[in-house]
Protein backbone atom coordinates (compact mmCIF):
# COMPACT_ATOMS: atom_id res chain seq x y z
CA UNK A 1 0.00 0.00 0.00
CA UNK A 2 1.34 3.62 -0.69
CA UNK A 3 1.06 6.25 1.65
CA UNK A 4 -0.40 9.04 -0.24
CA UNK A 5 -2.95 9.04 2.30
CA UNK A 6 -5.54 9.97 -0.64
CA UNK A 7 -9.47 8.08 -0.94
CA UNK A 8 -11.48 8.89 -3.96
CA UNK A 9 -15.08 8.68 -2.12
CA UNK A 10 -18.12 8.39 -4.13
CA UNK A 11 -21.51 9.15 -3.14
CA UNK A 12 -24.86 8.25 -4.87
CA UNK A 13 -27.43 7.00 -1.32
CA UNK A 14 -30.26 9.79 -2.84
CA UNK A 15 -30.26 12.10 -5.55
CA UNK A 16 -26.86 13.64 -5.30
CA UNK A 17 -24.06 11.72 -7.58
CA UNK A 18 -21.02 13.06 -5.74
CA UNK A 19 -17.12 12.03 -5.79
CA UNK A 20 -14.48 13.52 -4.09
CA UNK A 21 -11.05 13.01 -3.07
CA UNK A 22 -9.76 13.58 0.04
CA UNK A 23 -6.34 13.20 1.63
CA UNK A 24 -6.14 11.82 5.01
CA UNK A 25 -9.37 12.64 5.97
CA UNK A 26 -9.19 15.87 6.39
CA UNK A 27 -7.64 17.57 3.16
CA UNK A 28 -10.14 17.92 0.54
CA UNK A 29 -8.42 17.97 -2.96
CA UNK A 30 -11.35 17.86 -4.60
CA UNK A 31 -15.54 17.51 -4.13
CA UNK A 32 -17.90 17.13 -7.27
CA UNK A 33 -21.70 16.92 -6.81
CA UNK A 34 -23.89 16.82 -9.81
CA UNK A 35 -27.11 17.54 -8.34
CA UNK A 36 -30.44 15.50 -9.95
CA UNK A 37 -33.06 18.42 -8.35
CA UNK A 38 -34.43 19.51 -11.48
CA UNK A 39 -34.78 15.48 -12.72
CA UNK A 40 -37.13 14.90 -9.72
CA UNK A 41 -38.66 18.70 -9.40
CA UNK A 42 -41.64 18.07 -11.07
CA UNK A 43 -42.61 14.72 -9.29
CA UNK A 44 -42.11 16.99 -5.38
CA UNK A 45 -39.67 14.40 -4.61
CA UNK A 46 -37.14 12.03 -5.00
CA UNK A 47 -38.48 9.12 -7.55
CA UNK A 48 -35.77 6.27 -7.07
CA UNK A 49 -35.95 4.79 -10.74
CA UNK A 50 -35.31 8.28 -11.84
CA UNK A 51 -32.30 8.72 -9.70
CA UNK A 52 -30.67 5.08 -10.33
CA UNK A 53 -31.17 6.14 -13.74
CA UNK A 54 -29.00 9.29 -13.47
CA UNK A 55 -26.25 8.10 -11.22
CA UNK A 56 -25.35 5.06 -14.34
CA UNK A 57 -25.41 8.27 -16.34
CA UNK A 58 -23.30 10.59 -14.20
CA UNK A 59 -21.06 8.61 -12.38
CA UNK A 60 -18.25 8.57 -14.52
CA UNK A 61 -18.11 11.97 -15.63
CA UNK A 62 -18.45 12.85 -11.66
CA UNK A 63 -15.58 10.55 -11.10
CA UNK A 64 -12.79 12.02 -13.67
CA UNK A 65 -13.70 15.33 -12.84
CA UNK A 66 -12.94 14.62 -9.35
CA UNK A 67 -9.77 12.82 -9.87
CA UNK A 68 -8.76 15.52 -12.59
CA UNK A 69 -9.71 18.56 -9.81
CA UNK A 70 -7.61 16.72 -7.30
CA UNK A 71 -4.42 16.65 -9.49
CA UNK A 72 -4.03 12.85 -8.99
CA UNK A 73 -4.42 9.42 -11.01
CA UNK A 74 -6.19 6.85 -9.99
CA UNK A 75 -3.62 4.78 -8.97
CA UNK A 76 -2.55 6.90 -6.64
CA UNK A 77 -5.27 6.77 -4.35
CA UNK A 78 -4.81 4.39 -1.02
CA UNK A 79 -8.21 3.07 -1.36
CA UNK A 80 -11.96 3.32 -3.31
CA UNK A 81 -15.08 4.21 -0.84
CA UNK A 82 -19.05 4.30 -1.70
CA UNK A 83 -21.70 4.26 0.49
CA UNK A 84 -23.74 0.99 1.38
CA UNK A 85 -25.75 3.02 3.17
CA UNK A 86 -28.30 3.66 4.47
CA UNK A 87 -30.59 5.31 1.39
CA UNK A 88 -31.91 3.96 -1.74
CA UNK A 89 -31.40 0.37 -2.71
CA UNK A 90 -31.25 1.34 -7.02
CA UNK A 91 -28.96 4.44 -5.90
CA UNK A 92 -26.25 2.52 -3.55
CA UNK A 93 -25.96 -0.06 -6.47
CA UNK A 94 -24.49 2.28 -8.85
CA UNK A 95 -22.26 3.57 -6.60
CA UNK A 96 -21.17 0.36 -4.57
CA UNK A 97 -20.84 -1.37 -8.23
CA UNK A 98 -18.42 1.59 -9.93
CA UNK A 99 -16.26 1.76 -6.55
CA UNK A 100 -15.49 -1.77 -6.77
CA UNK A 101 -14.84 -1.84 -10.90
CA UNK A 102 -12.38 1.06 -9.83
CA UNK A 103 -10.61 -0.95 -6.54
CA UNK A 104 -10.26 -3.98 -8.71
CA UNK A 105 -8.59 -2.12 -11.59
CA UNK A 106 -6.17 0.65 -9.48
CA UNK A 107 -5.44 -3.01 -7.01
CA UNK A 108 -6.89 -0.80 -4.22
CA UNK A 109 -8.92 -1.56 -1.29
CA UNK A 110 -12.69 -0.76 -0.81
CA UNK A 111 -14.27 0.87 1.66
CA UNK A 112 -18.10 0.74 3.02
CA UNK A 113 -18.83 3.79 4.38
CA UNK A 114 -21.90 4.46 6.77
CA UNK A 115 -23.73 7.61 5.18
CA UNK A 116 -24.61 8.95 8.72
CA UNK A 117 -21.04 8.43 10.13
CA UNK A 118 -20.17 10.70 7.06
CA UNK A 119 -22.20 13.12 8.28
CA UNK A 120 -21.00 12.93 11.31
CA UNK A 121 -17.40 12.99 10.27
CA UNK A 122 -17.84 15.88 8.11
CA UNK A 123 -18.00 18.16 10.84
CA UNK A 124 -13.96 17.23 11.85
CA UNK A 125 -13.30 17.80 7.61
CA UNK A 126 -13.83 21.22 8.14
CA UNK A 127 -12.35 21.74 11.78
CA UNK A 128 -10.51 19.09 12.81
CA UNK A 129 -9.33 21.39 16.06
CA UNK A 130 -13.40 20.51 17.15
CA UNK A 131 -13.33 19.72 21.18
CA UNK A 132 -14.91 16.10 21.93
CA UNK A 133 -17.63 15.29 23.04
CA UNK A 134 -19.59 16.78 20.36
CA UNK A 135 -23.35 16.33 20.19
CA UNK A 136 -24.09 16.61 16.87
CA UNK A 137 -27.41 17.32 15.37
CA UNK A 138 -28.21 15.60 12.05
CA UNK A 139 -31.51 17.00 9.99
CA UNK A 140 -31.84 16.43 6.28
CA UNK A 141 -34.76 15.26 4.36
CA UNK A 142 -33.87 11.40 5.09
CA UNK A 143 -32.99 11.41 8.62
CA UNK A 144 -33.18 13.85 12.16
CA UNK A 145 -31.00 12.61 15.27
CA UNK A 146 -29.02 13.84 17.97
CA UNK A 147 -26.13 11.79 19.05
CA UNK A 148 -23.42 12.38 21.39
CA UNK A 149 -19.57 11.76 19.85
CA UNK A 150 -17.39 11.03 21.37
CA UNK A 151 -14.94 9.99 18.94
CA UNK A 152 -14.23 9.11 15.51
CA UNK A 153 -16.43 5.71 15.68
CA UNK A 154 -17.74 6.41 18.95
CA UNK A 155 -21.16 7.42 19.07
CA UNK A 156 -24.25 7.13 21.33
CA UNK A 157 -27.62 8.15 19.79
CA UNK A 158 -29.71 9.96 22.10
CA UNK A 159 -32.90 10.01 20.52
CA UNK A 160 -34.17 10.48 16.70
CA UNK A 161 -37.81 11.18 14.72
CA UNK A 162 -41.21 8.83 15.62
CA UNK A 163 -42.14 9.90 12.37
CA UNK A 164 -41.08 12.70 9.28
CA UNK A 165 -37.73 13.50 9.43
CA UNK A 166 -37.10 17.45 9.91
CA UNK A 167 -36.22 18.02 6.14
CA UNK A 168 -39.14 15.77 5.11
CA UNK A 169 -41.34 18.77 7.12
CA UNK A 170 -40.24 21.32 5.15
CA UNK A 171 -40.71 19.62 2.23
CA UNK A 172 -44.28 18.67 2.39
CA UNK A 173 -45.50 22.15 3.88
CA UNK A 174 -43.97 23.95 1.30
CA UNK A 175 -45.23 21.38 -1.10
CA UNK A 176 -48.89 21.93 0.22
CA UNK A 177 -48.17 25.90 0.61
CA UNK A 178 -47.40 25.76 -3.07
CA UNK A 179 -43.78 26.28 -2.97
CA UNK A 180 -42.35 24.06 -5.10
CA UNK A 181 -39.49 21.26 -4.59
CA UNK A 182 -37.13 21.39 -2.66
CA UNK A 183 -38.80 22.79 0.08
CA UNK A 184 -36.43 23.94 2.66
CA UNK A 185 -34.15 26.28 0.67
CA UNK A 186 -38.04 28.15 -0.58
CA UNK A 187 -39.52 28.29 2.71
CA UNK A 188 -36.17 29.54 4.20
CA UNK A 189 -36.62 32.51 1.69
CA UNK A 190 -39.73 33.15 2.11
CA UNK A 191 -39.56 33.22 5.78
CA UNK A 192 -36.96 36.13 5.77
CA UNK A 193 -40.41 38.39 5.20
CA UNK A 194 -42.54 36.60 7.69
CA UNK A 195 -43.21 36.54 11.29
CA UNK A 196 -42.03 33.75 13.25
CA UNK A 197 -44.46 34.13 15.85
CA UNK A 198 -47.25 35.06 14.07
CA UNK A 199 -48.81 31.62 14.58
CA UNK A 200 -47.98 28.95 17.50
CA UNK A 201 -47.79 25.94 15.85
CA UNK A 202 -47.22 23.11 18.57
CA UNK A 203 -43.55 22.16 19.11
CA UNK A 204 -43.89 18.55 19.62
CA UNK A 205 -41.99 16.73 22.91
CA UNK A 206 -40.48 20.37 23.54
CA UNK A 207 -39.06 19.03 27.18
CA UNK A 208 -39.42 15.60 26.83
CA UNK A 209 -36.15 13.17 25.82
CA UNK A 210 -34.07 13.64 23.06
CA UNK A 211 -36.77 12.25 20.55
CA UNK A 212 -38.43 14.55 17.92
CA UNK A 213 -41.95 14.46 16.31
CA UNK A 214 -42.70 16.92 13.11
CA UNK A 215 -45.98 14.62 11.94
CA UNK A 216 -48.46 16.65 14.12
CA UNK A 217 -46.61 20.09 13.11
CA UNK A 218 -47.29 19.45 9.66
CA UNK A 219 -50.96 18.63 10.25
CA UNK A 220 -51.39 21.64 12.47
CA UNK A 221 -49.67 24.04 9.12
CA UNK A 222 -52.46 22.24 7.32
CA UNK A 223 -55.85 23.01 9.33
CA UNK A 224 -54.49 26.37 10.53
CA UNK A 225 -54.11 27.29 6.48
CA UNK A 226 -57.71 25.49 5.69
CA UNK A 227 -59.23 27.69 8.40
CA UNK A 228 -57.25 31.14 7.57
CA UNK A 229 -57.17 31.45 3.66
CA UNK A 230 -56.20 34.61 4.44
CA UNK A 231 -52.85 33.98 6.00
CA UNK A 232 -50.01 35.58 4.46
CA UNK A 233 -47.80 32.65 3.48
CA UNK A 234 -44.62 34.41 4.95
CA UNK A 235 -45.96 34.10 8.21
CA UNK A 236 -47.15 31.05 7.77
CA UNK A 237 -43.75 29.89 6.67
CA UNK A 238 -41.92 31.97 9.29
CA UNK A 239 -43.75 30.15 12.12
CA UNK A 240 -43.99 26.90 11.05
CA UNK A 241 -39.45 27.31 10.65
CA UNK A 242 -39.65 28.84 13.90
CA UNK A 243 -41.42 25.70 15.54
CA UNK A 244 -38.90 23.45 14.21
CA UNK A 245 -36.22 25.42 15.19
CA UNK A 246 -37.20 25.97 18.80
CA UNK A 247 -37.44 22.04 19.10
CA UNK A 248 -34.02 21.03 17.14
CA UNK A 249 -32.00 23.75 19.52
CA UNK A 250 -33.61 23.15 22.88
CA UNK A 251 -32.81 19.75 22.56
CA UNK A 252 -29.28 19.82 21.31
CA UNK A 253 -29.20 22.53 24.58
CA UNK A 254 -30.26 20.30 26.76
CA UNK A 255 -27.88 17.35 25.05
CA UNK A 256 -25.00 19.31 25.55
CA UNK A 257 -25.66 20.28 28.92
CA UNK A 258 -26.32 16.35 29.69
CA UNK A 259 -23.10 14.37 27.42
CA UNK A 260 -20.83 17.62 29.26
CA UNK A 261 -20.28 18.49 25.57
CA UNK A 262 -17.71 21.50 24.28
CA UNK A 263 -19.58 22.06 21.20
CA UNK A 264 -22.55 21.67 19.09
CA UNK A 265 -22.11 20.31 15.37
CA UNK A 266 -24.68 20.48 12.44
CA UNK A 267 -25.12 18.43 9.96
CA UNK A 268 -27.45 17.44 6.96
CA UNK A 269 -29.17 19.13 4.07
CA UNK A 270 -31.23 21.00 7.24
CA UNK A 271 -28.04 22.09 8.60
CA UNK A 272 -27.87 25.00 5.51
CA UNK A 273 -31.32 26.84 6.95
CA UNK A 274 -30.32 30.38 7.93
CA UNK A 275 -32.82 30.62 11.07
CA UNK A 276 -31.57 27.04 12.43
CA UNK A 277 -27.99 28.23 11.74
CA UNK A 278 -28.49 31.23 13.41
CA UNK A 279 -30.48 29.89 16.51
CA UNK A 280 -27.50 27.34 17.48
CA UNK A 281 -25.21 30.21 16.82
CA UNK A 282 -27.70 32.38 19.60
CA UNK A 283 -27.53 29.38 22.05
CA UNK A 284 -23.84 28.46 21.87
CA UNK A 285 -23.18 31.96 22.39
CA UNK A 286 -25.68 31.86 25.49
CA UNK A 287 -24.46 28.48 27.11
CA UNK A 288 -20.70 28.93 26.66
CA UNK A 289 -20.65 26.18 23.54
CA UNK A 290 -18.63 26.30 20.54
CA UNK A 291 -20.76 26.19 17.59
CA UNK A 292 -20.10 24.12 14.27
CA UNK A 293 -21.75 25.07 11.39
CA UNK A 294 -20.27 23.17 8.52
CA UNK A 295 -19.99 25.66 4.99
CA UNK A 296 -23.60 24.36 2.71
CA UNK A 297 -21.51 22.03 0.21
CA UNK A 298 -20.76 19.77 3.75
CA UNK A 299 -24.09 20.10 5.15
CA UNK A 300 -25.66 18.63 2.00
CA UNK A 301 -25.17 14.77 0.51
CA UNK A 302 -21.09 15.45 -1.07
CA UNK A 303 -18.60 12.42 -1.18
CA UNK A 304 -15.88 14.63 0.37
CA UNK A 305 -17.05 13.46 3.64
CA UNK A 306 -17.42 9.68 2.29
CA UNK A 307 -13.96 9.75 1.33
CA UNK A 308 -13.03 11.10 5.11
CA UNK A 309 -14.81 8.83 6.60
CA UNK A 310 -13.44 6.20 4.70
CA UNK A 311 -9.67 7.08 5.93
CA UNK A 312 -11.40 6.39 9.49
CA UNK A 313 -13.07 3.07 9.04
CA UNK A 314 -9.98 2.27 6.73
CA UNK A 315 -7.62 2.61 9.62
CA UNK A 316 -9.62 1.07 12.36
CA UNK A 317 -11.35 -2.03 10.71
CA UNK A 318 -9.33 -2.39 7.48
CA UNK A 319 -10.66 -3.03 3.63
CA UNK A 320 -14.40 -3.72 3.14
CA UNK A 321 -14.66 -7.10 1.28
CA UNK A 322 -14.87 -7.31 -2.19
CA UNK A 323 -17.99 -8.87 -2.14
CA UNK A 324 -20.19 -7.03 0.45
CA UNK A 325 -23.37 -5.50 -0.55
CA UNK A 326 -25.09 -2.38 0.16
CA UNK A 327 -28.00 -2.21 3.21
CA UNK A 328 -30.65 0.50 2.62
CA UNK A 329 -31.44 0.18 5.98
CA UNK A 330 -28.05 0.31 7.52
CA UNK A 331 -28.30 2.30 11.32
CA UNK A 332 -25.53 4.37 12.77
CA UNK A 333 -22.78 1.99 14.70
CA UNK A 334 -23.27 2.86 18.52
CA UNK A 335 -21.76 2.09 21.36
CA UNK B 1 -6.25 1.10 -31.25
CA UNK B 2 -5.04 -0.02 -35.21
CA UNK B 3 -6.68 -2.72 -37.12
CA UNK B 4 -3.66 -5.28 -36.82
CA UNK B 5 -3.19 -4.40 -33.13
CA UNK B 6 -7.55 -5.04 -32.85
CA UNK B 7 -7.26 -8.99 -33.84
CA UNK B 8 -5.34 -9.99 -30.73
CA UNK B 9 -7.33 -7.52 -28.22
CA UNK B 10 -8.85 -9.48 -25.29
CA UNK B 11 -12.09 -8.41 -24.06
CA UNK B 12 -13.49 -8.47 -20.98
CA UNK B 13 -17.29 -9.31 -21.09
CA UNK B 14 -20.28 -8.59 -18.27
CA UNK B 15 -23.82 -9.98 -18.28
CA UNK B 16 -26.02 -8.82 -15.67
CA UNK B 17 -29.52 -8.46 -17.69
CA UNK B 18 -31.68 -11.17 -15.96
CA UNK B 19 -31.55 -13.04 -12.85
CA UNK B 20 -28.15 -14.51 -13.46
CA UNK B 21 -24.75 -12.76 -13.30
CA UNK B 22 -21.91 -13.36 -15.73
CA UNK B 23 -18.37 -12.20 -16.91
CA UNK B 24 -16.06 -13.83 -19.19
CA UNK B 25 -12.32 -13.15 -20.41
CA UNK B 26 -11.56 -13.79 -24.00
CA UNK B 27 -10.31 -13.05 -27.63
CA UNK B 28 -9.17 -14.15 -30.65
CA UNK B 29 -8.31 -17.80 -28.74
CA UNK B 30 -12.05 -18.01 -27.74
CA UNK B 31 -13.07 -17.85 -24.32
CA UNK B 32 -10.50 -18.04 -21.79
CA UNK B 33 -12.63 -17.63 -18.49
CA UNK B 34 -16.07 -17.38 -17.65
CA UNK B 35 -18.35 -17.53 -14.81
CA UNK B 36 -21.79 -17.74 -14.27
CA UNK B 37 -24.38 -17.66 -11.33
CA UNK B 38 -27.95 -17.95 -11.76
CA UNK B 39 -28.82 -17.81 -8.22
CA UNK B 40 -27.60 -17.32 -4.74
CA UNK B 41 -26.12 -13.85 -4.26
CA UNK B 42 -27.12 -10.52 -5.91
CA UNK B 43 -25.05 -8.77 -8.88
CA UNK B 44 -23.32 -6.52 -6.70
CA UNK B 45 -22.32 -8.75 -4.25
CA UNK B 46 -20.81 -11.50 -6.87
CA UNK B 47 -19.65 -9.29 -10.02
CA UNK B 48 -16.25 -7.43 -8.82
CA UNK B 49 -14.91 -10.98 -7.06
CA UNK B 50 -16.39 -13.17 -10.21
CA UNK B 51 -13.89 -10.58 -12.61
CA UNK B 52 -11.10 -11.03 -10.01
CA UNK B 53 -11.54 -14.64 -10.02
CA UNK B 54 -11.86 -15.54 -13.88
CA UNK B 55 -9.00 -13.01 -14.81
CA UNK B 56 -6.52 -15.09 -11.84
CA UNK B 57 -7.73 -18.42 -13.34
CA UNK B 58 -6.74 -16.85 -16.95
CA UNK B 59 -3.77 -15.56 -15.92
CA UNK B 60 -4.73 -12.10 -17.38
CA UNK B 61 -3.93 -8.89 -15.58
CA UNK B 62 -6.61 -6.08 -16.07
CA UNK B 63 -4.17 -4.40 -17.86
CA UNK B 64 -4.01 -6.46 -20.65
CA UNK B 65 -7.71 -5.81 -21.61
CA UNK B 66 -8.06 -3.95 -24.68
CA UNK B 67 -11.91 -3.53 -24.55
CA UNK B 68 -15.13 -3.90 -21.92
CA UNK B 69 -18.20 -4.98 -23.34
CA UNK B 70 -21.48 -5.53 -21.80
CA UNK B 71 -25.06 -6.59 -21.61
CA UNK B 72 -27.13 -3.15 -22.17
CA UNK B 73 -30.31 -5.44 -21.85
CA UNK B 74 -33.56 -5.00 -22.01
CA UNK B 75 -33.37 -6.68 -19.17
CA UNK B 76 -34.22 -6.27 -15.22
CA UNK B 77 -33.32 -2.78 -14.61
CA UNK B 78 -31.19 -2.71 -11.08
CA UNK B 79 -28.66 -6.06 -12.42
CA UNK B 80 -28.26 -3.94 -15.58
CA UNK B 81 -27.33 -0.87 -14.44
CA UNK B 82 -24.60 -3.10 -12.08
CA UNK B 83 -23.06 -4.49 -14.94
CA UNK B 84 -23.44 -1.25 -17.30
CA UNK B 85 -21.69 1.09 -14.79
CA UNK B 86 -19.32 -1.47 -13.26
CA UNK B 87 -18.60 -1.96 -17.38
CA UNK B 88 -18.19 1.74 -17.62
CA UNK B 89 -15.89 2.63 -14.47
CA UNK B 90 -13.45 -0.41 -15.49
CA UNK B 91 -13.39 0.77 -19.22
CA UNK B 92 -12.85 4.79 -17.69
CA UNK B 93 -9.82 3.20 -15.53
CA UNK B 94 -8.29 0.90 -18.08
CA UNK B 95 -8.95 3.79 -20.47
CA UNK B 96 -10.26 1.30 -22.89
CA UNK B 97 -13.13 1.37 -25.54
CA UNK B 98 -16.73 -0.45 -24.59
CA UNK B 99 -18.94 -2.62 -26.73
CA UNK B 100 -22.57 -2.01 -26.02
CA UNK B 101 -24.41 -6.03 -27.01
CA UNK B 102 -28.49 -6.88 -26.82
CA UNK B 103 -29.42 -9.53 -24.61
CA UNK B 104 -31.95 -10.48 -26.77
CA UNK B 105 -28.79 -10.75 -29.50
CA UNK B 106 -27.10 -12.90 -27.42
CA UNK B 107 -30.03 -15.45 -26.64
CA UNK B 108 -30.35 -15.70 -29.90
CA UNK B 109 -26.33 -16.14 -30.66
CA UNK B 110 -25.55 -19.98 -29.46
CA UNK B 111 -29.08 -21.32 -31.60
CA UNK B 112 -28.01 -19.62 -34.57
CA UNK B 113 -27.34 -22.97 -36.66
CA UNK B 114 -31.61 -23.77 -36.47
CA UNK B 115 -33.21 -22.43 -39.56
CA UNK B 116 -36.43 -21.53 -37.72
CA UNK B 117 -37.00 -18.22 -37.23
CA UNK B 118 -35.16 -17.68 -33.55
CA UNK B 119 -37.35 -15.44 -31.15
CA UNK B 120 -35.70 -14.14 -28.02
CA UNK B 121 -37.73 -13.37 -24.90
CA UNK B 122 -36.74 -11.95 -21.43
CA UNK B 123 -38.91 -12.04 -18.45
CA UNK B 124 -39.38 -8.29 -18.44
CA UNK B 125 -41.81 -9.48 -14.90
CA UNK B 126 -45.25 -7.63 -14.11
CA UNK B 127 -46.89 -9.94 -17.06
CA UNK B 128 -44.37 -8.72 -19.41
CA UNK B 129 -41.14 -9.75 -21.98
CA UNK B 130 -38.86 -8.02 -23.95
CA UNK B 131 -38.52 -9.73 -27.19
CA UNK B 132 -36.90 -9.82 -30.58
CA UNK B 133 -37.17 -11.80 -33.80
CA UNK B 134 -33.98 -13.12 -35.40
CA UNK B 135 -32.55 -15.37 -38.44
CA UNK B 136 -29.48 -17.03 -39.22
CA UNK B 137 -27.11 -15.26 -41.29
CA UNK B 138 -23.50 -16.72 -42.55
CA UNK B 139 -21.52 -16.42 -38.95
CA UNK B 140 -24.14 -14.85 -36.63
CA UNK B 141 -27.81 -13.97 -35.90
CA UNK B 142 -29.62 -11.05 -37.74
CA UNK B 143 -32.35 -8.72 -35.79
CA UNK B 144 -35.77 -8.92 -37.54
CA UNK B 145 -37.69 -6.43 -35.78
CA UNK B 146 -37.38 -3.83 -33.05
CA UNK B 147 -36.69 -4.90 -29.60
CA UNK B 148 -39.82 -4.83 -28.07
CA UNK B 149 -42.09 -4.73 -24.37
CA UNK B 150 -45.10 -6.51 -24.17
CA UNK B 151 -47.41 -8.83 -22.82
CA UNK B 152 -47.38 -12.83 -23.77
CA UNK B 153 -50.40 -12.21 -25.54
CA UNK B 154 -48.79 -9.52 -27.98
CA UNK B 155 -45.93 -12.34 -28.75
CA UNK B 156 -47.88 -14.84 -29.37
CA UNK B 157 -49.76 -13.04 -31.69
CA UNK B 158 -46.26 -11.52 -33.81
CA UNK B 159 -45.62 -15.08 -33.75
CA UNK B 160 -48.83 -16.46 -35.95
CA UNK B 161 -48.10 -13.26 -37.96
CA UNK B 162 -44.86 -14.41 -38.99
CA UNK B 163 -46.13 -17.72 -40.58
CA UNK B 164 -42.69 -19.42 -39.87
CA UNK B 165 -41.72 -22.34 -37.43
CA UNK B 166 -40.17 -20.52 -34.40
CA UNK B 167 -37.54 -21.41 -32.00
CA UNK B 168 -38.21 -19.38 -28.49
CA UNK B 169 -35.40 -19.07 -26.37
CA UNK B 170 -34.84 -16.90 -22.92
CA UNK B 171 -36.38 -17.12 -19.12
CA UNK B 172 -39.62 -15.25 -20.66
CA UNK B 173 -40.00 -18.05 -22.91
CA UNK B 174 -40.05 -20.73 -20.25
CA UNK B 175 -41.72 -18.63 -18.25
CA UNK B 176 -44.54 -18.38 -20.91
CA UNK B 177 -43.53 -21.75 -22.10
CA UNK B 178 -47.45 -23.30 -22.00
CA UNK B 179 -48.93 -20.07 -23.91
CA UNK B 180 -46.02 -19.97 -27.00
CA UNK B 181 -46.91 -23.98 -26.99
CA UNK B 182 -50.14 -24.12 -27.68
CA UNK B 183 -49.09 -21.81 -30.80
CA UNK B 184 -48.47 -25.18 -33.10
CA UNK B 185 -44.89 -24.45 -34.99
CA UNK B 186 -43.35 -23.21 -31.70
CA UNK B 187 -40.56 -24.92 -29.80
CA UNK B 188 -39.25 -23.80 -26.48
CA UNK B 189 -35.33 -23.77 -26.21
CA UNK B 190 -34.33 -25.99 -22.62
CA UNK B 191 -33.47 -24.07 -19.25
CA UNK B 192 -29.84 -24.00 -20.41
CA UNK B 193 -30.72 -21.51 -22.64
CA UNK B 194 -32.45 -19.20 -20.30
CA UNK B 195 -29.76 -16.61 -20.03
CA UNK B 196 -27.21 -14.81 -22.29
CA UNK B 197 -23.99 -16.53 -21.47
CA UNK B 198 -20.90 -13.80 -20.94
CA UNK B 199 -18.80 -16.20 -23.66
CA UNK B 200 -21.42 -15.56 -26.25
CA UNK B 201 -20.96 -11.87 -25.47
CA UNK B 202 -17.23 -12.73 -25.94
CA UNK B 203 -17.27 -14.00 -28.81
CA UNK B 204 -19.89 -11.24 -30.61
CA UNK B 205 -17.43 -8.53 -29.30
CA UNK B 206 -14.42 -9.53 -30.06
CA UNK B 207 -16.15 -9.81 -33.96
CA UNK B 208 -17.07 -5.72 -33.57
CA UNK B 209 -14.01 -5.43 -31.77
CA UNK B 210 -12.10 -6.09 -35.22
CA UNK B 211 -14.23 -4.10 -37.16
CA UNK B 212 -13.44 -1.04 -34.44
CA UNK B 213 -16.99 -0.75 -33.86
CA UNK B 214 -16.24 0.80 -29.87
CA UNK B 215 -18.01 3.66 -28.23
CA UNK B 216 -17.03 5.87 -25.50
CA UNK B 217 -17.11 4.38 -22.04
CA UNK B 218 -19.49 7.75 -21.16
CA UNK B 219 -21.91 6.47 -24.09
CA UNK B 220 -22.59 2.96 -22.87
CA UNK B 221 -26.23 2.92 -20.89
CA UNK B 222 -28.63 0.43 -20.76
CA UNK B 223 -31.54 -0.15 -22.68
CA UNK B 224 -34.95 0.19 -20.27
CA UNK B 225 -38.15 -0.06 -22.92
CA UNK B 226 -39.65 1.14 -20.08
CA UNK B 227 -40.20 4.66 -18.26
CA UNK B 228 -39.95 4.69 -15.15
CA UNK B 229 -43.49 4.45 -13.52
CA UNK B 230 -43.49 8.01 -12.14
CA UNK B 231 -43.08 9.23 -15.64
CA UNK B 232 -45.64 6.92 -16.55
CA UNK B 233 -47.81 8.59 -14.01
CA UNK B 234 -46.89 11.81 -15.20
CA UNK B 235 -48.24 11.74 -18.77
CA UNK B 236 -51.31 10.00 -17.68
CA UNK B 237 -52.48 12.52 -15.15
CA UNK B 238 -51.71 15.96 -14.52
CA UNK B 239 -49.75 15.21 -11.51
CA UNK B 240 -48.11 12.54 -9.76
CA UNK B 241 -47.15 11.64 -6.46
CA UNK B 242 -43.64 10.42 -5.92
CA UNK B 243 -43.63 6.64 -5.56
CA UNK B 244 -41.25 3.53 -5.73
CA UNK B 245 -39.89 2.69 -9.15
CA UNK B 246 -40.85 -0.88 -10.76
CA UNK B 247 -39.57 -3.90 -8.56
CA UNK B 248 -37.18 -5.35 -11.20
ZN1 LIG C 1 -27.35 12.75 3.82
Amino acid sequence: MNGSGLILGIETSCDETAAAVVARGVDIRSSVVSSQVDLHARFGGVVPEIASRAHVELLTPVVAEALVESGAEGPEMQAVAATVGPGLVGSLLVGVAGAKALALVWGLPFVGVNHLEAHLVSSFVEDPTLELPVVALLVSGGHTMLVAVEDVGRYRLLGSTLDDAAGEAFDKVARYLGLGYPGGPAIDRLAIAGDPAAIPFPRALLDQGYDFSFSGLKTAVVTYVRQHPDAATEDVAASFQQAVVDVLVAKARRAAREVGATSIALGGGVAANSALREAVLDACTADGLAAFLPSRAMCTDNAAMVAAAAWWRLEHDGPTPLDAGVEPNLRLPVV
Amino acid sequence: MGAGEGARVLILGIETATPQVGCAIGGHEGVLASFHAARGRRHAETLAPAIDFIRRQARVELDEIGAVVADVGPGLFTGLRVGVVTAKALAMALRVPVIGVSSLDLLAFPVRWTHRRIVSVVDARRGEVFYGFYRQVPGGVQRLSEQRLGDPEALCSEILATGEECLAVGDGALRYAEQLQELIRVEVGEAGLAYPSAGSLVQLAHARALREEFINPWELAPVYLRKADAEINWSTREQAPPQPGPVV
